[in-house]
């Protein structure tokens, strides 16, 4: 279900040169441990590509490498078709990166790190000043622009990295947990300029994110395990792929009922901590059925069409809003974090 | 300059769709961005450090205290003997200006580790620019607050007994720069292999430390015991402060020597000189390799 986006040449996406992230065969190792093992995909040119994963399954470690911030062990990527081995300088001003991590300077005020930024970029002081105030009031932060950094709240940082990340119009822009952290208004004002901006600039964006809804709006989605892409496909056909409704419920004895069941309709269910699970191809007639067959009572039931949670679990056994419980944790083990205090 | 990178090695097919993935804003040349990286590198040191007050009271207070306790204090003890006549107070005023500017050159450089912890270091390795002008303008940049350190000192000279013609400070202007350079390349060396601040404290005491009482800053680098002798002469920053004192003190310093040879001044500023240049490719190598 890929969107149709201006500009785009059919043809010369189809010989591989005008993809806007092409990775083939792609391997990392860390010493013994291989983080990242021969994963291989491409993403089109306006794309909002969702990269998803448990934590430790590769993904910081790949976007590290497609920004240039570590070495392949092995295998290509190529990024607005510049290799990120043989040409990183061609890789770094062609991309934006928004991090997890703050990269602002806290003693400079918001117009200076969007200088400096532009400074670092190339770009004309004129063609800086022309794009930096659109910008600023994109995020919201003209009236903050002349204040140091430090005095900013954590939302507030955030948004001036993502103009920063804009400032220099890049083709294809790392989103890496652009919105972890942050409350609900911020997250959604800071999809409000995603939009805005693919609308108005076809800008590529590689994404990561342990939100279902911020997965839900991708165009095609990657799930990535232990270092090797598991599924890669649009929400929906991912959805389709887990194929089954989930019928939950809950009774006086789980595991009876479980039992009762498996005879009465031939139905395997698995009992869980919130109940009893059951897959079942069609959820709604499915259920009156089941009460022919069972003897206990039963406090709740519930139908469920497959979400991107349930395409998660399917496909890395691990549950999406685990995996962002562990995030914070796990920011420290992070590869790429660990690359920069080595 | 993303536009000509395409131009020139791209296959045909790939020039059929360029504005899908070229940048779309105007951009300068390599060079143009390289120097103006060096340039914003250095404001931005310029722009910290007279935003942190704390940190330029800081810098002034242990070399004021050498200056005006310890060589008050020393001076009756030393009278003049083998200081070449002049009081210790003025002798040790050229080595107070040397060690400010060894002080505030380490400090600077070592901030690059916060920088590591902070993020904004990663900020500008994944910018599109040469590693050789990230690191040349961190060098710069700790050099110019190094020396306006050290000129801030040099406003005691009155006190303490030292006048400066206008070729005299020139000189030693451009003394101070050279020492303030090649310390903050070595700084830069060190806080590039550096992983956390808790690694400052023994920087100091391992390595700051003995460079300062090694050089000829606080005493006579004459009449010592042979291995205190050889230690100052192996001892870079030496080499650093013998002409700051040879400038301010003119004919009362008593030189440095070899054996019995006066080494001359420029042969001590060539041997700072390279030393910073060789520090300074060793930094451009390291931060080569973390890309």
């Amino acid at each position: 279900m890929c969107r149709e986006h201006q500009g785009w040449d059919h043809a010369s996406v189809a010989n591989g040169n005008g993809v806007a992230v092409a990775v083939d065969g792609l391997v990392k190792r860390f010493g013994e441990f291989t983080a990242v093992d021969g994963i291989s995909f491409e993403v089109e040119p306006g794309e909002l590509f969702g990269f998803l994963g448990p934590n430790g399954a590769g993904k910081t470690t790949t976007i590290s490498i497609l920004c240039t911030l570590l070495h392949p062990s092995g295998g290509s990527a190529r990024v607005a078709g510049h290799d990120v081995a043989g040409d990183p300088t061609g890789v770094r001003s062609t991309i934006g990166l928004v991090f997890q991590e703050i990269t602002l300077d806290d003693y400079l005020t918001g117009a200076e790190n969007l200088r400096f930024h532009g400074r670092l970029y190339g770009l004309p002081r004129a063609e800086t000043k022309a794009r930096m105030q659109p910008l600023l009031e994109m995020v919201g932060l003209t009236d903050w622009a002349d204040q140091q950094v430090r005095l900013y709240s954590g939302g507030m940082k955030r948004r001036l990295e993502i103009a920063r990340g804009l400032l220099h119009t890049p083709r294809v822009l790392f989103l890496d947990e652009p919105t972890i952290g942050l409350d609900p208004q911020t997250r959604t004002h800071i999809w409000e300029y995603v939009d805005e901006l693919r609308m108005r600039e076809a800008t590529t964006m590689f994404l990561t994110t342990h939100y279902m809804d911020e997965a839900e709006r991708c165009d095609r989605i990657a799930i990535i395990d232990q270092g090797r892409i598991v599924a890669i496909d649009s929400p929906s056909a991912l959805k389709a792929s887990v194929g089954k409704d989930c019928v939950t419920l809950d009774t006086a004895d789980n595991v009876t009922a479980r039992d009762e069941i498996a005879r009465g309709v031939g139905v395997e269910g698995e009992v869980l901590e919130d109940g009893l699970r059951l897959r079942v191809d069609d959820g709604e007639a499915f259920v009156p059925r089941l009460f022919d067959h069972l003897t206990v009572g039963v406090h709740s039931i519930n139908v469920r069409r497959p979400s991107l949670d349930d395409v998660f679990i399917e496909y890395t056994g691990r549950d999406m809003r685990d995996a962002e419980a562990g995030a914070t944790q796990q920011m420290a083990a992070n590869p790429m974090v660990r690359a920069f205090r080595k | 300059m993303a536009t000509t990178d395409r131009a020139t090695p791209a296959p045909a097919s790939e020039a059929a769709a360029p504005d899908v993935l070229a940048p779309r804003a105007r951009r300068e040349g390599r060079v143009a961005r390289n120097l103006g990286t060096i340039a914003m590198v250095w404001q931005r040191e310029m722009i910290r450090f007279f935003r942190m007050p704390s940190r330029i009271i800081t810098g002034l207070a242990q070399p004021l205290l050498f200056l005006f306790v310890l060589g008050a204090g020393i001076d009756p003890l030393v009278g003049g003997r083998s200081t070449g006549g002049v009081d210790y107070q003025e002798f040790i005023f050229p080595g107070v200006i040397a060690m400010s500017i060894l002080f505030s050159s380490l400090f600077s450089a070592i901030s690059i580790v916060w920088d590591r912890e902070f993020g904004f270091l990663r900020e500008m390795l994944v910018a599109p620019v040469s590693r050789t002008a990230l690191v040349l303008g961190k060098a710069v940049g700790g050099g110019s607050i190094a020396v306006v350190q050290g000129l801030i000192l040099l406003l005691a000279a009155p006190l303490v007994g030292v006048s400066l013609s206008p070729l005299e400070f020139l000189a030693m202007f451009g003394l101070l720069l050279l020492l303030a350079f090649a310390l903050n390349a070595f700084g830069i060396v060190i806080a590039s292999r550096m992983q956390r601040m808790e690694g400052f404290q023994m920087v100091m005491t391992l390595v700051v430390n003995p460079m300062l009482f090694l050089s000829g800053a606080i005493f006579p680098t004459e009449g010592l015991p042979t291995w205190l002798t050889v230690l100052t002469r192996l001892n870079p920053v030496t080499y650093g402060v013998d002409p700051i004192r040879r400038v301010m003190l003119g004919s009362d310093a008593v030189p440095l020597t070899w054996g019995d040879w006066v080494v001359p001044i420029w042969l001590e500023v060539v041997i700072v000189f390279s030393l910073g240049t060789a520090m300074l490719a060793i930094a451009v190598q390291t931060f080569r390799k973390t890309e």
